[in-house]
C-alpha cells in the first residue's frame, strides 16, 4: 500500500466505529478521510470547531461560499439540518460532552492513553488549537495514524513529548491493527492479516496484550 | 449617538501599544479593511488576541508580517510561518492557549465573571503556574478573564445601532469578543438601516458595539 492507500485503509476501519446520529469531530489530515467511508444509510453529524454542526463535503469551484470554511480554513458546505454558532457554543459542545466521538492524529500515544500531538519543543510549535478541549471533553477518543514514523515507534510505554492530554485515548487504529487502551495496557483486538503478531509487537514501543478473541481487520 | 464612522477615524483611536482582540478564524470572519488601515498607519507594539495568527496575506497575519505586534495570545499559529519565525527569533512573545479556554477567558472578560474552571489542560504544560480548584471531587484549572482596549470584529449584516448577524462560519470569536473590550469596532460587510435586521436574527446585540465602519 502507498501512503494514501494506508490512510484510506485506516480511515475505513475508523468508520466502523461510527454510529447513527453520532456527533463527530474529525481532526485535520488522515482523520478527515473518515468522512468518505460513512456506512450507507447512516446519518453522522460532523462538528467543525470553528462554529457549526453539519459539516459537509468540499464544494466544486462554482459553488464555493467564501463564508463557509472548516477549521483548516478550507471551503466546505453545511448539510440540511446543520447550524452555525460562535466559538463559545462550539467549545461548550466539545467540553460539555456533547461530541460522541473525536478522531485525531498523534505524534505519540502511550499505554495509559496519554497523547502528545501538538508540540515538539524548538521544532514544531503550531499550537494546540482545539485539541486539548476535544481530548478533555469528547465521550470517545480514537487515535488514527500510521503505526510508526520512519520506522520509529509512536505507540509507547510512556510519551516523552509534551502531552496534549492525560489518559484520554480509548482506541488506537493503525494500518497494523486496532488497540484498545485498558487499565492493564494496550489490548490488540484486531490485526491486519498482512502482519504477524510479532511484527506488530516489534513496531510498538509498549508491550501488547493479545486478545483471546483476536480478529482480522 | 452616531456609531457609524469612517475607517480612518476608527483606526485613529488606536495608539501604539494597544491591546486588541481580533475576531476571525484562519481569517474567515476577519475585519480585513480595518486591518489594512492598521497596517497602512503602521501602529506598533500591539498586543493582539485572536484565535490564530491568520495567513501571511490575510487577517491578523498582515499585522504580524509587518512587524507591528510584540505579543500574541492565540490557540494556533501553524498557518502563518512568519509568526513561528518571529517567535523563534525572540521578536514576538507568543502565548498559546487551548481554543476553548481562550474563548471562555474572553467571555469571562466581557460578561463580568472572575474566570472559568476547566478540565482542559490538566496534566499538561498549560497548568504551569495556574491555580487548581477542586469542585465536588473534580480538579479544574482556574483560567482568568481576558479583556482588551479594543475589539475589532466583523459582521455580515450590521444595522446602524451595531446589531450584528453573521453568515456562514464567520461568527467564530466575533460575538464573544464584542463584549470584552473597552471599545468595540465592527466592520460591516453589509450595512442596513435600523429595523431592517429582524430582532430575532440578531446574534450580537448592538449594546456591545461602540463604532461601525463599512
Amino acid at each position: 500500500m502507498d501512503k494514501s492507500e494506508i490512510q484510506d485503509f485506516i480511515a475505513k476501519r475508523v468508520a466502523k466505529e461510527l454510529s447513527d446520529g453520532a456527533v463527530v469531530n474529525l481532526g485535520i489530515g488522515l482523520p478527515t478521510r473518515v468522512a468518505n467511508f460513512i456506512p450507507d444509510g447512516m446519518a453522522v453529524h460532523f462538528q467543525s470547531e470553528n462554529g457549526f454542526v453539519g459539516l459537509g463535503p468540499a464544494p466544486d469551484e462554482e459553488n464555493i461560499d467564501k463564508d463557509i470554511v472548516n477549521a483548516g480554513g478550507q471551503p466546505v458546505t453545511i448539510m440540511a439540518g446543520g447550524c452555525f454558532f460562535d466559538s463559545a457554543t462550539s467549545f461548550g459542545i466539545i467540553r460539555g460532552g456533547h461530541v460522541d466521538l473525536t478522531v485525531l492524529g498523534a505524534l505519540q500515544v502511550d499505554e495509559k492513553g496519554n497523547i502528545a500531538n501538538y508540540l515538539i519543543p524548538r521544532k514544531l510549535v503550531p499550537g494546540m488549537g482545539g485539541a486539548m478541549d476535544l481530548l478533555s471533553g469528547a465521550k470517545k477518543v480514537i487515535v488514527a495514524m500510521e503505526h510508526t514514523v520512519k520506522g520509529a515507534h509512536k505507540i509507547l510505554k510512556e510519551c516523552n513529548l509534551p502531552l496534549t492530554a492525560v489518559s484520554a485515548v480509548n482506541l488506537i487504529i493503525t494500518e497494523m491493527g486496532v488497540m484498545e487502551v485498558t487499565k492493564d495496557g494496550l489490548l490488540l483486538k484486531e490485526i491486519n492479516g498482512e502482519y504477524t503478531i510479532e511484527e506488530v509487537q516489534e513496531a510498538t514501543g509498549a508491550k501488547l496484550i493479545i486478545s483471546e478473541n483476536l480478529q482480522v481487520m | 449617538m452616531e456609531k457609524l464612522i469612517s475607517i480612518d477615524k476608527a483606526v485613529s483611536k488606536i495608539q501604539d501599544g494597544a491591546t486588541i482582540m481580533f475576531g476571525g478564524f484562519m481569517a474567515n470572519g476577519s475585519a480585513e479593511k480595518l486591518i489594512d488601515v492598521l497596517v497602512a498607519k503602521n501602529i506598533k507594539n500591539l498586543t493582539i488576541i485572536c484565535n490564530d495568527s491568520g495567513l501571511i496575506d490575510k487577517g491578523v497575519g498582515k499585522l504580524i508580517v509587518n512587524k507591528q505586534c510584540t505579543k500574541l495570545i492565540a490557540s494556533h499559529i501553524g498557518l502563518n510561518k512568519e509568526t513561528g519565525r518571529q517567535m523563534t527569533e525572540g521578536e514576538l512573545d507568543v502565548s498559546l492557549v487551548p481554543q476553548g479556554t481562550l474563548v471562555e477567558q474572553i467571555r469571562s472578560g466581557g460578561y463580568g465573571l472572575g474566570g472559568v474552571l476547566t478540565r482542559t489542560g490538566i496534566g499538561t504544560l498549560i497548568e504551569e503556574g495556574k491555580q487548581k480548584v477542586e469542585v465536588d471531587g473534580v480538579t479544574y484549572l482556574l483560567e482568568k478573564p481576558l479583556r482588551a482596549d479594543f475589539a475589532i470584529i466583523f459582521g455580515s449584516v450590521v444595522d446602524k445601532y451595531g446589531n450584528i448577524a453573521y453568515h456562514g462560519s464567520t461568527n467564530n470569536f466575533n460575538n464573544v469578543m464584542a463584549a470584552a473590550a473597552d471599545i468595540t469596532i465592527v466592520e460591516a460587510e453589509k450595512l442596513v438601516e435600523i429595523g431592517e435586521l429582524l430582532p430575532n436574527h440578531v446574534v450580537t446585540p448592538g449594546v456591545f458595539v461602540n463604532y461601525i465602519v463599512n
